[in-house]
């Protein structure tokens, strides 16, 4: 027993290290965030010798960081509410309706998602150039069409566990479709609306490619935004990491708020 | 009768007229694209294989393929042995395990721009600085090479995603009984004999899953490539998804760029039907 115990703590003493390790990037990011050129040069790796707010003050000002932070949040936020309102319907139609067209159309959602954003961006873009629609509207469009076959597929199989008797129940007493669904359905849909909501959070959040093919000048997001600013400050590693820092806030915040669901919802997006 | 399929269509529509306009008519418009002209605007003719031949002699492509190749062998066993080592570890008797569990995950959450960021500063001066101190001269040039860019992106993408590997990994370790694992300690079994017949048994199936999900991510990855090496040096570690947005957008060769992303569409979908097929043969064999 004494044995088991001894390799107990030196594993323990294993797993701290490792964390360390793991952490070691955010720890070099934010310690020399508050250096000089110069404290940065001769020692890279010791916390600074005196915080130097000012790197903030202008990597703050040149992310224009209030407005790259809204049109995150406005871009983010419409596209995943859009995505839960028309995938849940979608995903309640399908599981309700036994028919041989409801499963071929969830083969069809199913099938999309095998096809890489790559091989679909020049020919999208194009179209969506041509009716004027490369623009946040647009955007939102899109990631409605990208994200709602994985949405679709986790509401369907949630259906499953959703007697019709409800359903029925509802329809006796006069209520429609659509007020069986908003009232009665979508209601015990929440656990799967909130893995549906921090998949295409973290996704769209996070996402490059599309809105920098997309979005013009005047509606960055955080991501594009710190793309312009790290090209204007290679080798002003001070300002750019504390760039890098800002931007890292709000997702750090958001973890921390509510780590519980985003990793269950992780693992139920991957298992599916 | 026909009000029950009207409300049917009203629920269908929104998502299948965005999936039609973001997904399925650019697919068949990309295909109708490569044997053409097209710049992107207009078509004047129609080309036939000529892209797809001039393809297989496009030193640059076949570079990026292989490229990406390579690197998706090399993250994901580095992955799949890491994700499941620290799957271990926080489901162990650990008193840290839940803090572990939550600085492993934590850089899965980061967007792949920003991480290649931070990484670029920890290569570029962080190692150069430790190289100079102890002597290594590899550390010195990191990301100047070939070999070290291509360790580049291996450590970054692992280091990112091995936390989400983590988290399936766990799933599975937690669906091992109690029971089997105790009756094996009171068999007298070693921790090592343990894992390798009770446990890795019982998660082998994780190991399709992850394998898969690695190879999928891996040949899609844009985000970090753009951000740690931007292709450099000289587009040697260039992965296929940027070749294809270079080729069409910096290059403006739309056509021909839209051929490569067929041909990348055929494989991510080759590699996404084999895993539905194994997934399919192991639910039978269950």
């Amino acid at each position: 027993m004494k044995k088991k115990q001894r390799s107990l703590i030196v594993l323990e003493i294993f797993g701290i290290l490792l964390g360390l390790v793991w952490l070691s990037p955010f720890y070099l990011m934010i310690v020399n965030s508050f250096k000089d050129p110069r404290g940065i040069f001769s020692n890279v790796l010791t916390p600074p010798s005196e915080l130097n707010v000012s790197n903030y003050q202008q990597a703050f000002e040149d992310l224009e960081f209030v407005r790259s932070f809204f049109n995150s949040l406005l871009i983010t936020g419409a596209s995943v509410i859009i995505i839960i309102l028309f995938s849940s319907m979608a995903g309640y139609a399908l599981a309700r309706n036994k028919s041989k067209l409801s499963n071929a159309l969830l083969l069809l959602f199913v099938a999309a998602m095998l096809i890489p954003f790559q091989s679909v961006m020049i020919p999208l873009t194009s179209n969506f150039g041509q009716i004027g629609m490369l623009n946040r509207l647009g955007l939102i469009l899109m990631y409605l069409g990208f994200g709602c076959s994985l949405s679709i597929f986790l509401y369907h199989g949630a259906m499953t566990g959703i007697s019709v008797t409800l359903d029925e129940a509802a329809r006796m007493d006069g209520a429609t479709k659509f007020q069986i669904f908003w009232r009665i359905i979508f209601p015990l849909l929440k656990p799967i609306s909130v893995t549906v909501a921090i998949l295409n959070v973290i996704w769209i959040w996070n996402d490059y490619l599309l809105p920098s093919l997309v979005l013009g000048n005047n509606s960055q997001t955080i991501p594009i935004r710190m793309f312009y600013f790290f090209g204007q400050y290679t080798k002003q590693w001070h300002l750019a990491l504390a760039g890098l820092t800002i931007a890292i806030i709000p997702v750090i915040i958001f973890y921390f708020t509510s780590q519980k669901q985003i990793v269950e919802g992780v693992a139920e997006g991957a298992l599916k | 009768m026909r009000n029950k399929e009207l409300t049917f269509w009203l629920f269908i529509t929104p998502v299948l007229l965005s999936l039609s306009l973001v997904v399925i008519v650019p697919v068949i418009m990309g295909l109708f694209y490569s044997f053409t002209n097209w710049d992107g605007l207009t078509i004047t003719e129609f080309v036939g294989f000529s892209h797809y031949q001039r393809l297989l002699g496009d030193e640059q492509f076949i570079q990026s393929l292989w490229f990406t190749v390579r690197f998706s062998i090399a993250s994901i066993i580095l992955l799949n042995v890491i994700g499941l080592g620290l799957a271990m570890l926080v489901t162990s008797k650990l008193k840290s395990k839940n803090i572990l569990r939550t600085v492993f995950f934590m850089p899965n959450l980061i967007g792949g721009l920003i991480l290649g960021f931070i990484w670029q500063f920890i290569f570029i001066r962080v190692f150069a600085a430790v190289g100079e101190f102890i002597g290594v001269e590899a550390l010195q040039v990191w990301l100047a090479t070939p070999t070290t860019g291509f360790w580049g992106i291996v450590i970054l993408t692992v280091w990112q995603m091995a936390g989400y590997i983590m988290i399936i990994y766990i799933a599975y370790l937690q669906g091992v009984p109690k029971e089997l694992l105790e009756s094996a300690e009171i068999d007298g079994a070693t921790p090592f004999q343990k894992f390798r017949h009770v446990i890795f048994p019982l998660i082998a199936p994780a190991f399709t899953v992850t394998m898969f999900l690695t190879l999928s991510n891996s040949f899609k990855i844009y985000d970090q490539n753009l951000s740690l090496t931007g292709g450099g040096p000289f587009n040697s570690t260039q992965m296929v998804a940027m070749n294809i947005v270079d080729t069409a957008f910096s290059g403006n060769q739309m056509a021909y760029g839209q051929s490569k992303a067929i041909v990348f569409f055929i494989i991510v979908a080759l590699i996404s039907l084999t895993q539905v097929y194994y997934n399919k043969k192991r639910e039978v064999d269950l």
